[in-house]
């Protein structure tokens, strides 16, 4: 009989498909009835330290694909956050995703969520419309490193990295969350972005760049699983495109432990984790693999 | 996937109410709505206030930066629209009375029109009552109600829709309108053990369902919503009560 159970470093799921930041994560009920829904565990919406309202609308959009967003990282800052995780935590494992601008402003932000409860801290290195945050931090390994570092120094539970697609040196900063301790990291984040509009000859975004998610990102995501498998010793935790069994599996072979679900969330609905957990267990049963832990890189030689 | 329409006929409803009728194929149901976006200014989330084969509009009352901005639009201009979301009313539900509050009422219009059941207009005063001869067009009780008494019933809606459900056996209120009117609107239906469809407001951002920014309690009112029946909003803690602001902090009503 196959499991669906699999092993994050320390952190153990019973169920391999998350909730990724940013999609009903913002508030405690919501994040709640996302593990009701059959998610393993829930990433937070990036908390930063103070309450930010984001970029003004438009700040998404349906595409070919997927969607747009530059959403801008609203949250309600980390103190007022404690609230929504007094409600979520009793019922499973939230990831706390944080962002700043500083390894001291990580280091704060993960000892909150720490103390919050969080199951382990998700450290957003990676949002590409934010000016000063995400990206903007994690592309440039020796800042990546010295925020993990520090983070690792300030907190007891594991630190993920949430790392940006948007570098040709995606192992390099793979390998520096490893070489300071980080315990897993998370690829991919949107792909940084533009629509337009012909009629109105402008971006269509407040913000003009944004991110694309959804399926039209998968083969991307996929195609980073693989190379920073190729180089890491840590866990990795696939996102992007992902709303089927196959998808998952597709992660899971490239070299993610887990994986994580966002945009399907809206393109299939709230149910999207049920279907995806029912398919890949009937995989796995009539492919002959285990657990999850058996099938994790089988795409590599 | 946004949509660019030309506008093709506007109709002034009141002194700071306008409707914009444009064509567009998408299908909608009644009680859906759109998000409407105004270069360099906003982008909103707007009613859709009648479907007539591939005609829609929406009915915009000036109270804000964006919805002046649309207020300056002329027959010709363009806008460019996303949608429709929501889930719209279930208009097979028995003996309806249908009621809109002020420019809530552009909500309730296409199920007006697609049913003919018995509406309440209800308003401020007189010259706040929007949409009266529309109604008419397609049902033949059409009550107003005016909270200062310059038109029709003198009080609010709930009072109306108390009066009307004594004389009348309804199996279900449809509603839009200010939160606190449709908070009494349940309150009164719990009491008079009515059924009940409300369609609520948050503050929205994707209107897809996927940011999460408009939820109240585990419910997203672009997606779930916005039309509620009694028993989803018996358990909505946060109905009548609070809403978040554009950063997810909880901002109580009172």
């Amino acid at each position: 009989m196959a499991t669906l159970e699999t092993d994050i470093g320390g952190v153990h799921l019973e169920l391999p498909g998350m909730v990724a930041s940013g999609i009903m994560d913002e508030t405690g009920h919501s994040m709640v009835r996302m593990f009701e829904c059959g998610a393993g565990a829930v990433v937070s919406k990036s908390v930063g330290s103070v309450p930010k309202g984001g970029h003004a609308n438009p700040c998404f959009m349906e595409v070919a694909g997927g969607y747009v967003n530059a959403m801008g990282l609203p949250n309600p800052g980390i103190d007022l956050f404690k609230e929504e995780m007094d409600v979520a935590v009793p019922h499973g494992k939230v990831i706390g995703s944080i962002y700043g601008a500083s390894p001291e402003e990580f280091s704060h932000l993960a000892g909150k969520m720490e103390d919050y409860g969080a199951t382990a801290i998700e450290l957003n290195l990676s949002c590409p419309h934010a000016k000063g945050y995400g990206m903007e931090v994690g592309t440039d390994p020796k800042m990546v490193g010295s925020i993990v570092s520090a983070v690792k120094g300030s907190v007891s539970i594991p630190v993920w990295a949430k790392l940006t697609p948007n570098t040709h040196i995606l192992p390099e900063i793979g390998r520096a969350v490893q070489d300071a301790g980080g315990d897993a990291v998370v690829a991919i984040n949107t792909l940084k972005a533009m629509v337009i509009s012909p009629e109105f000859a402008r971006p269509i975004m407040s913000n003009k760049f944004c991110g694309l998610s959804g399926s039209a990102v998968k083969p991307v995501g996929v195609r980073a699983v693989y190379d920073l498998r190729s180089v890491l010793d840590i866990p990795i935790i696939g996102v992007g495109g992902i709303s089927t069994w196959r998808d998952a599996a597709e992660y899971i072979m490239a070299g993610a432990s887990a994986f994580q679900v966002g945009s399907a969330i809206g393109t299939d609905g709230v149910d999207v984790f049920k279907r995806i957990n029912d398919g890949l267990l009937a995989f796995m049963e009539e492919y002959g693999y285990d657990s999850i832990t058996s099938m994790v890189g089988a795409a590599h030689e | 996937m946004s949509d660019v329409v030309r506008i093709k006929k506007v109709v002034e409803e009141a002194y700071d109410t306008k409707t914009f009728f444009f064509d567009w194929n998408a299908e909608a149901r009644p009680g859906q709505f759109i998000m409407v976006w105004i270069p360099g200014v906003d982008e909103i989330p707007m009613s859709i206030s009648s479907i007539t084969d591939s005609t829609k509009s929406i009915t915009v009352k000036a109270i804000g930066d964006a919805t002046r901005a649309i207020h300056e639009l002329k027959e010709g201009d363009r806008i460019s629209i996303r949608g429709p979301f929501g889930n719209g009313f279930d208009l097979d539900s028995g003996k309806m009375l249908i009621i809109g509050g002020g420019v809530g009422t552009a909500a309730i219009m296409p199920a007006v029109a697609a049913t003919g059941a018995d509406t309440i207009i209800a308003a401020r005063s007189d010259r706040d009552v929007i949409l009266e001869e529309k109604a008419r067009k397609f049902a033949s009780n059409v009550w107003i109600a005016t909270d200062d008494g310059s038109k029709g019933f003198h009080g609010n809606a709930v009072q109306l829709m108390r009066e009307k459900v004594a004389e009348n056996d309804y199996d279900c209120i449809l509603a839009c309108g200010p939160e606190v009117m449709l908070y009494f609107t349940y309150k009164a239906c719990e009491e008079l053990d009515l059924d009940c469809q409300l369609s609520l407001e948050r503050y929205m951002k994707c209107g897809a369902g996927v940011c999460g920014c408009c939820v109240m309690d585990d419910s997203r009112v672009c997606r779930d919503g916005p039309v509620f029946n009694r028993s989803q909003i018996s358990m909505l803690t946060e109905f009548g009560n609070s809403k978040r602001d554009e950063c997810g902090r909880i901002v109580k009503f009172r």
